[in-house]
């Protein structure tokens, strides 16, 4: 299973944090500061692969963001690095090709993307189009709830 | 159309701030509003305010007193309210807070709610955040969702289940025949959460796994119909289809097959399909089959399948991604025990692989390539691991280091072989191996005294060069000092011939002396080794005198201890000084983990200080291999000890006497000869312990307390030969503490006419059995001569009893 997602910027910030096992503050700002020193100190052409503890670190630069997976050591780095590639292309369709302030600015949104995507530490849907789907008609829930609600079917 | 401005506004406020003093002024400002809004009643802009607060939470700031907030939110009747309430929750509560267990009702109410997004809102946070306690009380909840819903809310029940079972392991049975069933559903997003509960269910508990080998079957249909079939865009990733599920298919094949030749049977054919059908130019592609290798390899698949396993991570190793390199190593480096001869194929690339820019990939394989060192290409792999050691990172040289000393050891073709790469590892990482190594080394030169003229030569070289490497130094003086006259002789049969003076020796280690970048530990090494010298050499005697002495000055006092001491070698025991300094013997090998260096080592710094160290307690591995002889010798007959009555006899610290070489009369040098004790009384009986080679040497013993005995030992020769440099050294048992005396000389006149004698004083507070070994050593004629000699009962004392 996936134990946390970060995106931090390249000066250390962070963006989004996903924690999908429980954790005290403390724990998580510790592992916050040791994951964007260890990933922002890497050499621009090595591999995409740290170990850190007992956890697999998989990490990959989109423009001035760093997308950072940490996953059990049964898991498949290869894979890791598709995972990440999907979310930002979920994030990608939402936007309108996404840039780092999109996530600043609508980092909710972020979070209800993600949320589509991965559940619990694993994968919960591997169709785009239906993860896309799904976000499109809890929005439009939402615009609508001021008057009345929506009964919205997703197909399939 | 976003709803949110106001967060936004905040956001922008935040991002301008230029300092971080007002930056936090500006969250401390709007934290105090959203505080107060908090505390009004509804007023339709809550879910902004909440959003505001998470903002600011995730820039760092404390954020506890939203906490309330969202478990209200998540009760309100609204979808947006719902939607950031749970968000919340997520990010700000965990099992550990007291207000999670607040959410639990409504978490159960919209689990059952008519809508499902609002269900998927409740799902979604109990699979993130749900404590034990609420698993347990939601767990009949999900089941039925599992059971009877869209495919929508089917797969995140499914992986809301995997967090119950996680959570709590026995709730796992209760969703066993929801997860069987789940398999023939053609939704791939809910056949991914079947796949992974299954996978759970399967490791949490051996019983579950058995039971569901049967869906081998089925898995192998699912995974052969996503292979073959058409293309599907909407699972289709770089031309595979839907390679997530795949992936998970595949490691829940490894589990059911681990272990069990039928399961492996049968998904057989499927691993060979996908491993060469599965296109391997993307990475996703990679993905697949990497999964597939890591399988055929963990299942009992047959011989053909693994060996193009392994093929295709040779061909991994040529990719250009080095993401694929470094996966391909650590999947090798697993298996390089159990299928050896199939890794050994690939063994060039991966040396090859020693170059590459990456960290990562330099270490996987230094790590490969130490494993695949044997004795068929131990030369040719030293060449490469040397070449390594001199361009290799700093954090990998101790790895790297210490793994060419276990393979040279192991494998190394030659004594001389030996010796040239631990020197060539010394010289280019002296400073990143381990302490160990310098005894070790020391030990394996004492060991081939053929080379002794080879490997001065070479380290005397060495240190002309290089005085950095401290244990480079360090061997290099001891072997100076050890073998100075071979160096001096200038020719050598393994090495060009060089003409080497004594003034150039002792400059050498004057050098090493003076400079600021050796360690007190060297410098003691080459103290002593001009020590040793002056029995070596003829013309220089003065010279190191002198150094000695003005030693005897310095700050540092284990110089200043080992200079006075040699110094008074030098005026008041000359006569012994080449005693004293001869030729170590050859070193017994200690068997690894040295414990019987660490315990002699440990016991030698209960030595009452004023002791005179001689060459080889110096080193003070040294002397525990030497005394580590004794003390073994006596480690094994202790339980004999204990069978014995106790006898009430006490002795001082044993190993303290024990550890020099010829001198253990000089042991009390600086206390001053004690008077030559006189003869045992007549009326206390006398033993005669050894008598061999016209040596004999008798034993009487008096009781001077209640734990004190005094023993009292004579030698005398009736050989026709004088014996000279006659020494005794004794070991006891380890409660038993030992104090030998200066014996009156070491000086054996032939046909009896003189005699020596020695008083060895024993303390045995614990009244154990008091046993006592010997060693009698002296050097006729140039030749040393050793032999020992175990005392089990001494005369005099009380038998049985006390």
């Amino acid at each position: 299973m996936m134990r946390f997602l970060l995106l931090f910027s390249r000066q250390g910030k962070l963006r989004l944090q996903k924690w999908f096992m429980p954790m005290s503050e403390r724990e998580k700002k510790k592992i916050i500061r040791d994951m964007t020193t260890m990933v922002l100190a890497r050499q621009p052409r090595t591999c995409n692969f740290l170990h850190w503890k007992d956890l697999k670190i998989i990490y990959k630069r989109y423009a001035s963001l760093y997308f950072c997976l940490a996953v059990e050591s049964q898991e498949n780095e290869l894979l890791a690095l598709e995972i990440i590639h999907r979310y930002v292309e979920l994030l990608d369709k939402y936007f309108g090709n996404v840039c780092e302030l999109d996530i600043i600015f609508n980092f909710e949104k972020a979070y209800f993307i993600l949320d589509e995507f991965l559940m619990g530490g694993e994968i919960q849907e591997t169709s785009k189009q239906i993860v896309n789907r799904s976000i499109e008609a809890s929005d439009m829930l939402q615009e609508g709830d001021n008057s009345e609600w929506y009964e919205v079917e997703l197909f399939g | 159309m976003s709803p949110s401005v106001p967060l936004q506004e905040m956001i922008r406020a935040i991002r301008s701030a230029r300092t971080q003093c007002e930056e936090r002024g500006v969250i401390q400002r709007e934290c105090a509003a959203i505080r107060a809004q908090f505390r009004q009643v509804d007023n339709g802009a809550r879910s902004h305010n909440l959003a505001k607060l998470l903002y600011v939470h995730m820039l760092g700031y404390p954020a506890h007193f939203g906490q309330m907030e969202c478990v209200r939110m998540i009760a309100s009747p609204r979808y947006s309210e719902k939607r950031v309430g749970y968000l919340g929750a997520m990010m700000l509560l965990d099992e550990k807070q007291d207000a999670s267990l607040l959410i639990t009702n409504s978490i159960k109410n919209d689990l059952s709610h008519s809508n499902q997004y609002i269900q998927s809102l409740a799902l979604c946070t109990l699979a993130c955040m749900g404590s034990a306690e609420m698993c347990r009380d939601l767990a009949p909840e999900i089941d039925r969702l599992l059971r009877a819903s869209n495919s929508y809310i089917k797969k995140k029940a499914a992986l809301c289940a995997v967090h119950i079972v996680r959570k709590v392991q026995d709730l796992g049975e209760l969703f066993v025949p929801a997860a069987r069933s789940l398999l023939t559903e053609k939704n791939h997003g809910v056949l991914h959460g079947a796949v992974v509960l299954i996978t759970e269910l399967c490791e949490n508990n051996p019983e579950t796994l058995e039971r569901f080998r049967k869906t081998v079957p089925d898995l192998v249909q699912i995974m052969k119909s996503l292979v073959i079939s058409g293309y599907s865009p909407e699972h289709d990733v770089a031309g595979i289809s839907d390679p997530f599920l795949q992936v998970r298919i595949l490691r829940l094949l490894r589990i059911l097959g681990r272990n069990n030749e039928a399961a492996s049977e049968a998904m057989n054919d499927l691993l060979a399909q996908v491993a060469t059908n599965t296109d391997s130019t993307k990475t996703v592609g990679n993905a697949v089959l990497y999964e597939t290798v890591l399988t055929v390899l963990d299942i009992k698949s047959e011989s053909g399948l693994r060996v193009l396993a392994v093929n295709i991570l040779g061909r991994f190793l040529l990719n250009n991604d080095r993401n694929i390199r470094y996966i391909a190593m650590t999947s090798l480096q697993k298996i390089v025990g159990t299928d050896h001869i199939a890794v050994q194929r690939h063994r060039g690339t991966i040396v090859d692989c020693l170059k590459d820019q990456d960290a990562s990939v330099k270490r996987r394989a230094l790590e490969l390539s130490l494993a695949l060192v044997s004795a068929s290409n131990i030369r040719s792999m030293m060449k490469e691991l040397l070449l390594f050691l001199s361009s290799c990172p700093l954090e990998l040289r101790a790895q790297a280091a210490s793994g060419i000393f276990n393979a040279a050891e192991r494998y190394a073709p030659s004594q001389r072989w030996h010796i040239d790469t631990i020197l060539h590892v010394l010289t280019t990482a002296g400073g990143d191996v381990r302490d160990e190594t310098v005894p070790n080394l020391i030990q394996l030169i004492t060991n081939t005294s053929e080379l002794h003229c080879y490997t001065v030569h070479k380290l005397y070289r060495a240190l002309l060069t290089d005085i950095s490497q401290q244990s480079l130094v360090q061997v290099a003086c001891w072997c100076i000092g050890e073998y100075g006259d071979l160096l001096l002789r200038g020719e050598c049969q393994e090495t060009e011939p060089v003409q080497v003076t004594e003034d150039n020796i002792l400059d050498a280690l004057e050098v090493v002396l003076q400079s600021h970048m050796s360690s007190p530990a060297t410098r003691g090494f080459a103290l002593t080794a001009t020590m040793k010298l002056s029995t070596r050499i003829t013309d220089n005697v003065d010279r190191i005198r002198s150094i000695v002495s003005i030693y005897g000055s310095c700050i540092d006092v284990e110089l200043q201890q080992r200079a006075v001491e040699y110094n008074a070698l030098f005026k008041k025991y000359d006569h012994m000084r080449a005693a004293v300094l001869e030729r170590m013997p050859v070193i017994e090998k200690n068997s690894p983990g040295h414990t019987n260096g660490e315990s002699a080592g440990e016991a030698l710094k209960e030595v009452q200080p004023a002791k005179v160290k001689q060459g080889d307690s110096l080193l003070p591995q040294q002397p525990a291999n030497q005394v580590c002889d004794l003390l073994d010798l006596l480690g094994s007959s202790d339980e004999h000890l204990q069978l014995r009555p106790a006898q009430g006899s006490t002795a001082p610290s044993l190993p303290s006497n024990t550890a020099s070489t010829a001198g253990g009369d000089l042991l009390d040098l600086l206390g001053g000869f004690e008077p030559t004790p006189p003869a045992p009384a007549p009326q206390v009986p006398t033993l005669t312990v050894y008598d061999k080679g016209g040596v004999t040497l008798t034993l009487s013993c008096e009781k001077q307390s209640n734990s004190g005995l005094i023993v009292t030992l004579t030698a005398s020769n009736s050989t026709d030969s004088d014996i000279s440099g006659f020494t005794l050294q004794a070991a006891v048992p380890k409660s038993v503490q030992l104090h030998m005396k200066a014996p009156s000389g070491d000086f054996l006149p032939a046909r009896g006419a003189a005699k020596v004698t020695q008083m060895v004083v024993l303390n045995n507070p614990n009244k154990v059995n008091l046993k006592m070994r010997i060693r009698i050593s002296h050097g006729t004629q140039g030749s040393a001569f050793q032999d020992t000699v175990q005392i089990d009962s001494f005369p005099g004392l009380s038998v049985p009893g006390q």
